[in-house]
């Protein structure tokens, strides 16, 4: 026992420095599409999720791999953070046969059945319908669904009629909110009654938390008691997750409307800068970090590399698929 | 063999899927202990657990949100939206992640699922609780909309919704819920075939659902002026079954479209006479088989259409072409943009 206990510390540095390499690997993937997008190899817009990769990683760290996940539009880090691989996801971006739906559904509607990505809905608050669903086939399995949502999601009928039917049902169900304070170019405040998302969930008499969703460890922690919940039977819980996009709501968007002081207090809270710190902390040396950080690199030179050389689809394959036979 | 109740025969097509696979599952508004405003559903509660069987809150969207992440991850669900009208509220769920899931994934998964509603007016419920929603939902590729004419078809029909790897709207009209027939002979319809409900040489009447026993009665009343009229049941809106439309109309010459399903049909009245001396429909019996004339005279009014219409029957009477094309009867068309498309394949 004494040894289980001597080794746990160790044990959780390493699957920390893993969810690190998850948030590393987002950031790299968002800052490889942005000069992708720069270069016009994306089509159409692009929503970038750099700055919130501790939620996606954390979430994603205490789930089991036949768990189900239902993303956003800026979902990239959620399909990265549950496994889809780099390459295919690039390759998706930019429109490629390669790409992990064909290039069909490119930046915002990303599906991974595989790696139990069930979507990512172009339109807020869709995840928290599809996570319902979801969570009434987990309910089966033993398993748990889990549905990203911003702020702006929590405005919508679905996060009412959704929360209410999941507790209703005692669905195995963590509903995250990913707050980033902005709903598109308009403060969370201004257009959230009360302005207290976690708090909405007292009136459907459901756990709920405010979470640092910078902080790997605190969202870990959180979703970790949520799912443990929902495995047991205990029903769904909300976690609200407090974070900041770096980049503006989508490519065509510099968000001149955020306070220069505001940006640079969330930059200087840069959640891969307090994973590093902490994971030095713990131990983990800066050698092995370092080595991480060149991994993932590699990783994402590799797959643009790989997604630009990629054909297009062929169009006569597209036409033929409106039913499964 | 004893008759066979419309709504027993949906309340046996649900139980017997419920037996048959353990994926499918039944859930809505009053649908479980209470078996359906419509008394539709009882007893799948007690037989089957809550498990299967479940009430949930008036949550529409919800409803329709869960119905398509339960079929997304493996399960072939079954949901009541009580009224059709209320299906305004299910769209986002069913246009944009439902039916797009099987394109948009390029094919790793479909959302089996099937929406039961009962719709049309005749029950004295008002403006929103008596639409049909079919052709709002006629222009969503992906989506399949079936719609019974009678409990035989109801019940095989619903079997085929279930078990179709699509997400199905199946309406129910309420006029129909008390209506008896005989069962079915086929256990399964598979969505997209319709059906030729009488056989008939002088006029082709096309509907659906409640319209189509409407339409027989129609005929049968035609027979007893010497008219003999064809009844064609398309049984699903989506896929349209324009082939077995086509080949009757080829042979009757003339078309009758139930304007209140969605379905249109113009210059048929014309095309018809021109195209059988000696049956041609005057000019008032013209307008009454071409429901959407006004629509209609735009196009018509073309010039390119008028110049080609008079060269066409300057050649006619010079005798130099026999027969017109007579296929140009067959102009058939809906609103739907895709089946207008398919229209333009018919040469």
């Amino acid at each position: 026992m004494a040894n289980v206990q001597a080794a746990q510390p160790k044990d959780a540095a390493a699957m920390f420095l893993g969810g690190y390499a998850r948030m590393h690997l987002i950031r790299e993937f968002e800052t490889a599409i942005h000069r992708l997008f720069l270069a016009g190899e994306v089509h159409g817009t692009t929503h970038l999720g750099a700055g919130q990769e501790a939620v996606a990683a954390g979430v994603c760290m205490a789930l089991r791999p036949d768990d189900y996940v239902a993303g956003t539009y800026r979902g990239h880090g959620h399909a990265l953070a549950k496994g889809t691989p780099p390459e295919p996801l690039v390759a998706e971006m930019l429109g490629r046969a390669t790409g992990v739906c064909g290039g069909r559904a490119g930046s915002m509607n990303v599906v991974d059945v595989e790696h139990g990505l069930i979507g990512c809905y172009g339109i807020v608050g869709g995840s928290i319908a599809a996570t319902v669903g979801a969570a009434m086939s987990a309910k089966r399995q033993g398993g748990v669904a889990v549905a990203f949502f911003g702020d702006g999601a929590v405005n919508q009928a679905y996060f009412h009629e959704c929360l209410n039917m999941a507790k209703v049902l005692l669905l195995p169900a963590v509903f995250v909110c990913e707050n980033n304070f902005y709903g598109e170019f308009t403060p969370m405040g201004s257009v959230t009654a009360g302005g207290d998302i976690a708090g909405r969930a007292r009136a459907y008499d459901m756990p709920s938390a405010v979470l640092d969703g910078n902080d790997l460890w605190a969202v870990h922690e959180a979703v970790s008691e949520a799912v443990e919940r929902a495995r047991s039977g205990g029903g769904p819980t909300l976690l609200e997750c407090q974070t900041y996009r770096h980049y503006g709501h989508s490519k065509s968007d510099p968000a001149p409307y955020r306070p220069k002081e505001e940006v640079e207090r969330w930059l200087a809270r840069d959640p891969l800068k307090l994973a590093r710190t902490r994971l030095l902390e713990e131990g983990v040396t800066e050698e092995r970090i370092e080595q991480t950080e060149a991994e993932v690199s590699a990783l994402i030179e590799h797959a643009v590399a790989a997604a630009l050389a990629a054909p297009y689809p062929d169009p006569d394959q597209l036409a033929a698929t409106e039913y499964r036979r | 063999m004893s008759a066979l109740e419309f709504r027993d025969a949906i309340r046996d097509a649900l139980a017997e899927e419920l037996e048959r696979d353990p994926a499918v599952i039944f859930f809505g508004e009053d649908v479980a202990a209470p078996g359906g405003v419509f008394k539709v559903t009882t007893e799948l509660f007690e037989r089957f657990g809550p498990e299967r069987v479940f009430d949930t809150p008036i949550s529409e969207l919800a409803l329709a949100g869960a119905a398509y992440g339960a079929a997304a991850t493996g399960l072939r669900p079954v949901i009541e939206v009580m009224f059709g009208d209320f299906m305004g509220l299910t769209m986002d769920s069913l246009v944009n992640q439902a039916a797009k899931l099987w394109y948009v994934s390029a094919e790793q998964r479909s959302a089996p699922l099937v929406v039961r509603s009962a719709v049309g007016a005749g029950g004295r419920f008002g403006a929103m609780h008596s639409q049909t929603h079919g052709t709002w939902f006629q222009g969503v590729p992906g989506l399949k909309i079936a719609f019974p004419s009678s409990p035989a078809e109801a019940k095989a029909l619903l079997k085929g919704a279930i078990r179709d790897d699509n997400p199905v709207l199946f309406l129910e009209h309420k006029r129909l819920y008390s209506v008896k027939g005989p069962p079915p002979e086929r256990e399964v319809i598979a969505l997209g075939e319709a059906a030729i409900a009488r056989a008939g040489d002088d006029l082709t009447i096309v509907s659906i659902g409640k319209g189509v026993p409407d339409a027989l009665a129609a005929a049968e009343e035609l027979a007893g002026e010497g008219i003999s009229a064809e009844v064609v049941d398309l049984r699903t809106l989506r896929p349209l079954d324009l082939q077995t439309v086509l080949a009757s109309v080829a042979r009757t010459n003339r078309v009758l479209a139930d304007r209140r399903l969605g379905l249109r049909a113009t210059r048929v009245g014309r095309r018809a006479g021109a195209a059988r001396p000696g049956r041609r429909l005057d000019r008032r019996h013209r307008r009454d088989a071409d429901p959407l004339q006004p629509d209609a005279r735009g196009r018509l009014r073309s010039r390119r259409r008028r110049h080609r219409r008079e060269r066409a029957r300057s050649r006619r009477r010079r005798g130099r072409v026999a027969e017109p094309r007579t296929n140009a009867a067959a102009c058939y068309y809906w609103r739907s943009p895709a089946v207008q498309s398919g229209l333009r394949l018919r040469s």
